[in-house]
């Protein structure tokens, strides 16, 4: 392995807190482009340089650039945003992007298609509701994701609450963000800006934080570096089971990289989890690898040092005694669908998005529905960990109305999709996805269609099995911990990966590779009847699978790619 | 002269030569020797690259001598002045041959005989050398011209209006200051060589009462080796690439098209124009035909040669636009009277010409007429001229043109322009098209390598600056290069996008502006980058740079004149009128040049 710092570390330092050129390649009108080493920073700032991959080889021959665009990423901690914020993001999609809204796996908002001399003012109008898109990409803490299911609405809010602290408590400090977008005020060359918690170059990787309440692990906490497993005891909050080193990323053909799902650490006290946080970071900041951009996640950090060598930095530089983990128990992984009343009588309404695309189409008419809703609602949109929207914080009068309009635009299709789809989740990958090897929102729900006549042969109908499919294996839609999951290889080609616990508890196995459609099929319909025949009582696809032997258990990210036969 | 073998001398043939060359005389006449000579003088001259002398130098008293002067924007002109003045020259008239832009207006006075041949562009206006002298002409300060006899060609357009402007003007003027015309104007629509012919040949035969045919025999001069290919022998050229290069989203369906001039011997320069023979659309073709009620089989005789009405409506005659002529004649075979008071109205008239085809004059204004009549009304279908894109040093045996297909939708059907569709639909790679190579020595590099040039070219107008960018790099040329370029949208109409990136990646290119007018609210121009960029550009200009324009001559050309104009202006801190004459000075000097149509 070379020891030279990577690429990437080199445009950090040199960036000064993140400034770059990016004001130079905004105003060059030659290209659509931003200068190469800008599309790392401006990652930093929210903004990744896309192009549309369908007219890439068209453009070529047309002696164009590549028509580029880019993806605007808005954060919204915990998912929680306001019906003014909702319009806001309608209204700069429909002016300035490509007229839909996709909701994230991390519960944010990701606009496409924003050409170059429309960025400005497309961030511009982004922050005017308060909604800001700094950090939601790059080597920092991203999006804190938080829980959307109400049963205990006072722990919940308690728990959204932290989450937005955390938020606050890790966005970059740097003034490049409100110098370059906002007009801000312009520091002297952006040497006066301090990063008290991540120093000049930042982490060595992305970082990504979620909080969870159980049962429901809606926000997968076991994919995150860091995560906060709520403990409740006698219906109030007693603290966290801390986790660290989760992380789906790993590159096809170089089984030095893989999947991996978190280690619990300890408990922590509610007052603790700041320092516990940055004690987390800055271990990662510190120990994280620079030289190599595919082992630089805070998973390697961990399997190369060990868990308890971890736990020890922590404790150091928290002061905080983390106590041996509390008991919890996940029943799965998905949203819940439909009406739910919480504890103070509120309502809360989860709607199924298929992939996270807002958009009219046809009858359903979901982007209108939503806006009409949004003029109207006295209460909160909550994006889901799954790409869904909860419709929140609502009394009875306000459930009835919501209820009609749902209705009246065609948009309640969450009794009509089978379990399957319900349970279903696609990452972006083409057109505009420069990862992508494969299809993936275009293409899952035509996949699913399928599914559901095997599934329906094989007596399933009413079953839920987890779906997730990404167009390469960097897993934004975390696949490896679906039940069945679908990676990208390259045009109509998946590996298909099984065994995964249907609530995110254990790592799929590879069962097929380079799978195309009519394999997948074949692959997955005799299971589908062996596990209606064999199933235990309340047994899940995956655990079954795993139970009879189709795959292997995988009990930790390293043996994630080992042979067929090893443990 | 003789042509005895003694007079043949032994030094520097041997003597197989020599017999060779003895056979090869035995028999001629001596007109047939004189030309051989010449001949033999013109192969020297071309095979030790220099230039032929074309015609006999003016070296003769003025008031004795035919003085053509031309004044030409396509080269049209200049082509006719040049044959012209071999042709006087055999007649043994003392000839001075220069381009209206080289002549000082106040020597008219001392000619006794002129003869002009002038275009007119687009909407009456005058080819660029032929301003300033029209100016002083127009003016006051011209002189009383008793002593002057003249003549002059006018070279037009039907399908615009004020056909002939200039040509005319110069012909009422100088009768008008007292000067005697030795022949009545004659006016050439684009069809023009057998009209300017037969002019050439009238004017020889009235020169002997004005001038004196020198009283030497003819002078002998070099004849030029004849072009391999021209218009009447056109070479059949290979398309090898017919690429769209705009993208989805655009209005337009440009084209990139590249052609094989393998084998044909012909050379061009940056600057030049590739002259395309092309056919008229076969489904406007046979909408025509059954417009009219026709049998397209039936035989029709075109200038002299029978055929098909077909083939004489797909190869040989103008139907994809109207002009004057066969406007005036549809009236006559029609004897409709709306189509008449349509000819006396010349707001009409002009939309009528823009915007309708032959096809939407005939069902308008029915007739009952026959095939032969109704393709006597029709114009000769003319070569249409593209700027060439590529520099031939970059490019050995290939051309490449940059063409926007004209389709409209007109009158509740599809319309097509001839040319452009021709090339753009009908053509693609492994077909051949008809050309030939249309020098255009108005548009040219600076000689001197080392001179900056400003490319300013919106549109198709960028092609030739494509043929400057890579004809400057394969030279190494020193000099910087400062395109500016327009068009509608930045992500579909931004030409040879990666061309232009990779040359300014590479230093071939120094600086680009690009103006997209529909991107935002407020269209932009090229003239508006001008005028922002005010500054650099005059210190360009300062420098020496040489400045070129090349497009759309209705809007862009007076939009970019007037831009420049301003430039001048506030940097100078002059008064417009002092800008615009030192703007005419650089196009006198040639450091302002334009290919506008």
């Amino acid at each position: 392995m070379s020891t030279a710092l990577s690429d990437v570390e080199r445009i950090k330092a040199a960036s000064r807190h993140l400034r770059g050129t990016l004001v130079e390649s905004l105003r060059n009108p030659i290209t659509g482009a931003l200068a190469d080493d800008d599309t790392q920073l401006s990652k930093f700032h929210g903004i990744y340089q896309q192009d549309d991959r369908d007219l890439r080889s068209e453009r070529t021959r047309q002696k164009l650039e590549p028509a580029y665009s880019f993806m605007i990423r808005a954060r919204v901690p915990g998912g929680i945003c306001t019906p003014a914020q909702w319009l806001n993001m309608d209204d700069v999609a429909t002016r300035h992007a490509n007229g839909t809204i996709r909701l994230t796996t991390r519960q944010a908002f990701q606009l496409h298609g924003v050409v170059k001399t429309r960025l400005k003012q497309t961030i511009q109008e982004i922050n005017r509701q308060m909604t800001d898109t700094l950090a939601a990409c790059g080597d920092v803490n991203r999006n804190v994701m938080a829980p959307t299911h109400y049963d205990l609405s006072h722990v919940h809010r308690q728990v959204a609450e932290e989450a937005r602290r955390l938020s606050a408590h890790l966005t970059p400090a740097t003034s490049a963000y409100h110098e370059i977008w906002l007009d801000g005020e312009k520091l002297d060359d952006g040497e006066a800006d301090v990063e008290p918690i991540y120093g000049d170059t930042y982490l060595p990787r992305k970082f990504k934080s979620a909080f969870v309440v159980p049962p429901q692990n809606d926000v997968d906490v076991f994919a995150q570096d860091l995560g906060f497993i709520a403990i409740v005891e006698d219906n109030e909050l007693a603290g966290y089971n801390v986790t660290v080193g989760g992380g789906m990323g790993m590159s096809h053909g170089e089984t030095a990289t893989y999947p991996r799902l978190a280690d619990v650490l300890g408990f922590c006290r509610p007052d603790d989890v700041l320092r516990v946080a940055e004690a987390v970071v800055t271990t990662q900041r510190d120990f994280g690898d620079r030289t190599n951009r595919k082992h630089a996640r805070l998973k390697y950090t961990i399997d190369d040092r060990g868990v308890d060598w971890f736990r020890d930095q922590v404790v150091e530089r928290s002061g905080v005694t983390l106590e041996a983990p509390r008991s919890f128990a996940f029943v799965g992984n998905g949203d819940v669908y439909g009406w739910q009343r919480d504890d103070a009588g509120r309502w809360h309404y989860t709607l199924f998005i298929q992939n996270g695309r807002v958009a009219d189409t046809g009858e359903r008419r979901l982007m209108t529905g939503l806006r009409e809703i949004a003029k109207v609602l006295h209460g909160e949109f909550r994006l889901t960990p799954n790409q869904n929207l909860s419709i929140s914080n609502l009394s009875d009068d306000s459930k009835a109305l919501v209820d009609g309009m749902l209705g009246e635009f065609g948009i309640d299709n969450t009794s009509q999709a089978t379990p399957l789809r319900l349970h279903s989740m696609a990452c972006v990958a083409f057109p505009t996805c420069g990862l992508a090897m494969a299809e993936s929102e275009r293409y899952l729900p035509s996949l699913i269609d399928r599914l559901d006549a095997a599934m329906a042969d094989a007596g399933l109908a009413g079953d839920a099995i987890t779906i997730r499919m990404t167009g390469c294996p960097n897993g934004c839609a975390r696949p490896y911990i679906a039940e069945i999951g679908l990676v990208g290889k390259g045009p109509g080609r998946y590996n298909l990966y099984l065994g995964a616990g249907f609530a995110g508890q254990r790592l799929g196995c590879l069962y097929r590779e380079n799978a195309n459609e009519e394999e997948i099929v074949a692959a997955l319909s005799p299971l589908f009847s062996s596990y209606s025949v064999g199933r235990d009582v309340n047994e899940h696809f995956g655990d079954f699978l795993v139970r009879t032997g189709v795959v292997r258990e995988v009990t930790a990210g390293r043996t994630f790619h080992a042979a067929a036969g090893d443990r | 002269m003789s042509a005895s073998p003694e007079s043949i001398p032994a030094y520097p043939l041997d003597d197989e030569q020599a017999l060779r060359l003895h056979d090869a005389l035995a028999g001629l006449t001596p007109g047939q020797l004189q030309w051989v000579s010449g001949y033999a003088a013109g192969v020297a001259a071309a095979n030790a690259g220099i230039d032929a002398p074309v015609a006999p130098a003016g070296h003769a008293d003025s008031a004795e001598a035919l003085t053509i002067l031309y004044g030409s924007q396509t080269g049209n002109g200049e082509q006719i002045a040049n044959q012209l003045a071999a042709a006087a020259g055999d007649k043994g008239f003392a000839v001075t041959l220069k381009s209206l832009a080289d002549y000082k207006p106040a020597n008219l006075k001392r000619e006794s005989m002129v003869t002009f041949v002038v275009s007119t562009h687009g909407e009456g206006d005058p080819p660029d050398d032929a301003e300033l002298f029209r100016e002083f002409l127009l003016s006051t300060k011209a002189p009383r011209l008793e002593s002057l006899n003249f003549s002059v060609l006018a070279l037009g357009d039907t399908s615009y209006l004020n056909f002939c402007q200039t040509g005319r003007e110069f012909d009422a003027r100088l009768a008008e200051l007292g000067a005697k015309r030795l022949l009545p104007i004659v006016e050439c629509d684009v069809d023009y060589e057998d009209a300017a012919n037969a002019w050439a040949g009238s004017l020889l035969d009235a020169l002997p009462a004005v001038i004196g045919a020198g009283n030497a025999a003819p002078k002998l001069r070099a004849v030029e080796l004849p072009a391999k290919h021209d218009k009447n022998r056109p070479f059949a050229a290979e398309v090898l690439t017919n690429q769209k290069i705009t993208g989805g989203a655009s209005t337009k369906d440009v084209r990139h098209i590249e052609l094989s001039l393998e084998g044909s011997g012909l050379r061009y320069e940056p600057g030049d124009a590739l002259a395309v023979l092309v056919e008229n659309p076969p489904a406007l073709v046979a909408q025509l035909i059954d417009a009219l009620g026709f049998d397209g089989a039936s035989n029709v005789d075109v200038r002299g040669s029978s055929r098909s009405l077909r083939d004489a409506l797909s190869l040989d005659l103008e139907i994809t636009s109207t002009n004057l002529g066969f406007l005036q004649a549809w009236g006559a075979i029609s004897g409709d009277e709306r189509l008449q008071a349509l000819l006396d109205d010349r707001q009409e008239l002009r939309r009528l010409i823009d915007t309708w085809q032959v096809i939407d004059v005939v069902r308008e204004f029915p007739a009952d007429t026959d095939a032969q009549t109704f393709v006597n009304a029709l114009r000769k279908l003319t070569p249409r001229s593209y700027s060439i894109a590529s520099s031939l040093a970059a490019n050995p045996d290939e051309v490449h043109l940059t063409v926007a297909a004209v389709r409209y939708e007109a009158f509740g059907s599809e319309h097509w322009g001839a040319a452009s569709t021709h090339l753009a639909d009908r053509l693609e790679a492994g077909d051949s098209v008809k050309v030939y190579v249309e020098p255009n020595t108005r548009f040219r590099l600076p000689a001197n390598d080392a001179t900056d040039v400003i490319m300013v070219g919106p549109g198709t107008g960028v092609a030739p600056f494509r043929a400057f960018v890579e004809e400057r790099a394969e030279r190494g040329a020193a000099g910087r290069n400062w395109l500016i370029f327009g068009d509608r949208n930045f992500s579909s109409d931004f030409l040879y996008q990666l061309e232009w990136q990779r040359h300014l990646k590479e230093g071939r290119l120094d600086r680009l502006d690009v103006a997209f007018s529909r991107d935002q609210a407020r269209k932009v121009y090229v003239q508006d980058r001008i005028r922002e960029s005010a500054h650099e550009l005059f210190e360009w200009l300062d420098n020496g740079a040489h400045l070129y324009v090349c497009g759309d001559a209705q809007h862009m050309a007076g939009d970019v004149d007037a831009a420049l104009i301003d430039v001048i202006s506030s940097q100078r801190n002059v008064g417009r009128d002092s800008a615009e004459a030192q703007l005419k000075e650089l196009r006198r000097a040639g450091r302002y040049q334009r290919d506008v149509y």
